[in-house]
């Protein structure tokens, strides 16, 4: 389909050949590999430790209600982990991006403006 | 000075305060970006206290308190899916949306899909998911002010819905993004307040010893042990099992497709703000619905919770304010009424926050994805398209006003659930697949839109919840009276099934149809939303 449209408020592609350039580089290949190669591991494992938790709730109802301390049973600390590791994998992510990929990408962005100047 | 005059003085505080909050904020509101994106001028702390701000609603504050309050631990195992949620937002969804989109969430497929097709299914799943959303806190508004203000009478609720209505119209044309965001930082500022001040007030009372207040709830509600563990409320047989993992399913995987969120990402300058914006959205929504579990188990330790209670006629919504007045000292005295008149100013400050930013979002889609682009195909000028979102904003407000009085009998958590399921369903496959699989295409995106929307409205429409349920006590627990059943889908949920069926319509749209466009176009996505490389900046004025 031709694109007939015009530029003005739409939102796409510019077309500029620098982009197809910045793709193929290598500094780009390494700043895909780290940031999926920590985002899609991260989010399977918080997945799966958040269902797991869902349906030992709902199956395993003697394991849970175990008491460990007074009153406090292993449902309520099973629940508890879960902010744990919620706080956990986010400050992970925030201490990987600044460090493994904020430079990457401020060093790929740089050389965008000077290839569009 | 008695309570009903006290907490009806901090309402029309709250609402004197919010309005001359939005005037000001009006002063530079001029351009399209001011008005959807607040001029991405936000920092990432500031929008953090925004989006936690959007998020926590009515439901969240007053619902999930008392869920805890009336079913102890399943209402705490209720609230932690919202939580968690936020990772998929921050692993993979915020800083590439920030940096590939615009201004709504169709900006971001348009990039690389077909105008007119892929911005026509977005701008209506974005209404409907918001529709739903603003339903629910519309009709709670309507209750919770009557119950608060202790008056009754349908007239009174009706009353409320329109004044709420005709003030979320009025914070979203006037003051746009700018005004309504700051409306969300000023109302998670008085709501974590509040909920700090009552929770060490609880906290207290049993000497900060949380197996006591546990041991005391159970001890108090008559459930013993039962109060405490899995069960109560969704363990009750195999279908209510399976239809808790399914809405579970729903909140984790919805919260990155809710669209009111989604824009939120727009209004800071850089995708690090916007991972900034995320990372102190979980720690503030985590504080807070620790704290949720705090009140729960206290409303539950030292109120009457039994089935003729205040708490559970109210459907556990008037948990904590009564919470507050009991820690302030008990009905009658001047502490208790303070503090059950400011928790109640809260919560109302809570509904108005929560439905300016569903309005505001409802109408950028309306004005820039559908008259806009799919309408005047990109010619409209900047000044055309914020009036017509001024129009549209009076338009779905009214719209929702006049669906909100008969939709008063619908069920306020039913309906955010719906709102998480269509978001998870419709939104999310879409937005994932476009930044992540290169092959993915105009056809894809719409049917998995389409696809995920009509699954979960059909199987909702055939579900219990539409007709077919009896209660125990032999009334109707649907929306049809006794007699009508046309029910064959047996859970409440759909997710479990319509989230499944949203990607595989857009797997099977992708790979039947060729868009060499498309698959193109993905080189320059994936380099601008990982770099930010030709993202849109702030405005400077």
């Amino acid at each position: 389909m031709p694109d007939t449209e015009p530029q003005r408020s739409v939102h796409r592609r510019s077309q500029d050949p620098v982009y197809a350039e910045l793709a193929a580089s290598k500094e780009f290949a390494e700043l895909r590999r780290r940031y999926r190669g920590f985002a899609f591991p991260w989010t399977v494992a918080f997945l799966v430790w958040y269902l797991l938790y869902v349906v030992m709730s709902m199956w395993a109802h003697d394991f849970m209600s175990i008491k460990l301390v007074g009153n406090i049973n292993v449902a309520l600390v099973f629940g508890l982990s879960q902010f744990v590791t919620t706080f956990m994998i986010a400050r992970l992510y925030a201490t990987h991006a600044q460090k493994s990929l904020d430079p990457l990408a401020e060093e790929l962005e740089q050389r965008y403006r000077k290839a569009v100047k | 000075m008695n309570t009903q005059v006290l907490t009806a003085t901090l309402f029309i505080l709250v609402v004197l305060v919010t309005i001359a909050i939005t005037v000001w904020a009006s002063r530079q509101n001029t351009g399209t970006t001011d008005f959807y994106a607040a001029g991405r001028s936000f920092s990432g702390f500031q929008n953090g206290m925004a989006v936690s701000g959007d998020y926590m609603s009515a439901a969240s504050f007053l619902g999930i308190s008392g869920a805890i309050a009336l079913a102890g631990y399943d209402g705490f195992l209720y609230s932690i899916g919202f939580l968690v949620a936020w990772l998929l937002a921050l692993l993979l969804i915020a800083e590439l949306l920030r940096n590939s989109g615009r201004y709504t969430m169709a900006d971001q497929l348009a990039y690389r899909m077909r105008q007119r097709p892929v911005r026509t299914a977005a701008a209506t799943s974005t209404v409907v998911v918001s529709i739903f959303y603003l339903l629910a806190q519309m009709v709670g508004a309507g209750s919770l002010v009557a119950l608060l203000l202790n008056v009754e009478g349908q007239g009174l609720k009706n009353l409320t819905i329109v004044g709420v209505g005709a003030l979320m119209i009025f914070y979203v044309t006037v003051g746009g993004m700018k005004g309504t965001t700051w409306v969300q930082i000023v109302k998670a500022v008085l709501l974590m307040a509040g909920t700090v001040l009552i929770t060490v007030l609880v906290l207290a009372k049993f000497g900060f010893n949380l197996s006591e207040l546990l041991g005391a709830a159970a001890d108090k509600t008559g459930k013993g042990e039962a109060f405490l563990q899995p069960g109560l409320k969704y363990g009750i047989n195999t279908t209510t099992k399976i239809d808790f993992v399914s809405l579970s399913i729903a909140l984790v995987l919805g919260t990155a497709g809710l669209p009111h969120i989604l824009i939120r990402f727009y209004t800071v300058p850089t995708a690090r703000d916007a991972r900034k914006s995320v990372f102190w959205a979980i720690g503030l929504i985590g504080a807070f619905y620790l704290m949720t579990l705090v009140l729960g188990f206290g409303a539950a330790a030292m109120l009457d919770t039994g089935p003729e209670s205040e708490v559970a006629l109210s459907g556990g919504n008037l948990a904590s304010p009564l919470l507050a007045e009991a820690v302030g000292g008990g009905a009658g005295s001047t502490g208790g009424a303070v503090l059950l008149a400011l928790i109640s100013a809260v919560a109302f400050a809570t509904i108005l926050a929560v439905v300016a930013g569903l309005t505001l979002t409802s109408a950028s889609s309306v004005a820039h994805d559908l008259y806009a682009n799919v309408f005047k195909k990109g010619t409209a000028s900047e000044v055309s398209e914020v009036k017509v979102a001024r129009l549209a904003a009076f338009v779905i407000g009214g719209i929702a006003i006049l669906l909100a009085i008969p939709a008063q009998k619908l069920n306020i958590a039913f309906l955010v659930a719906l709102a998480f399921a269509v978001a998870a369903s419709a939104n999310l496959p879409s937005l994932v697949y476009n930044l992540f699989w290169r092959r993915f295409n105009t056809r894809g995106a719409t049917w998995s839109i389409y696809g995920g929307l009509v699954s979960c409205v059909v199987l909702v429409a055939f579900s219990p919840v539409v007709s077919g349920k009896v209660l125990p006590d032999g009334k109707t627990g649907s929306l049809f009276p006794l007699g009508v059943d046309f029910h064959w889908f047996p859970l409440e949920n759909p997710g479990i099934i319509s989230i499944p069926l949203g990607f595989l319509f857009g797997w099977l749209g992708t790979i039947t149809a060729k868009d060499p466009e498309a698959e193109a176009a993905y080189d320059e996505l994936e380099v601008r939303s990982l770099t930010g490389a030709g993202s849109e900046k702030a405005v400077v004025h």
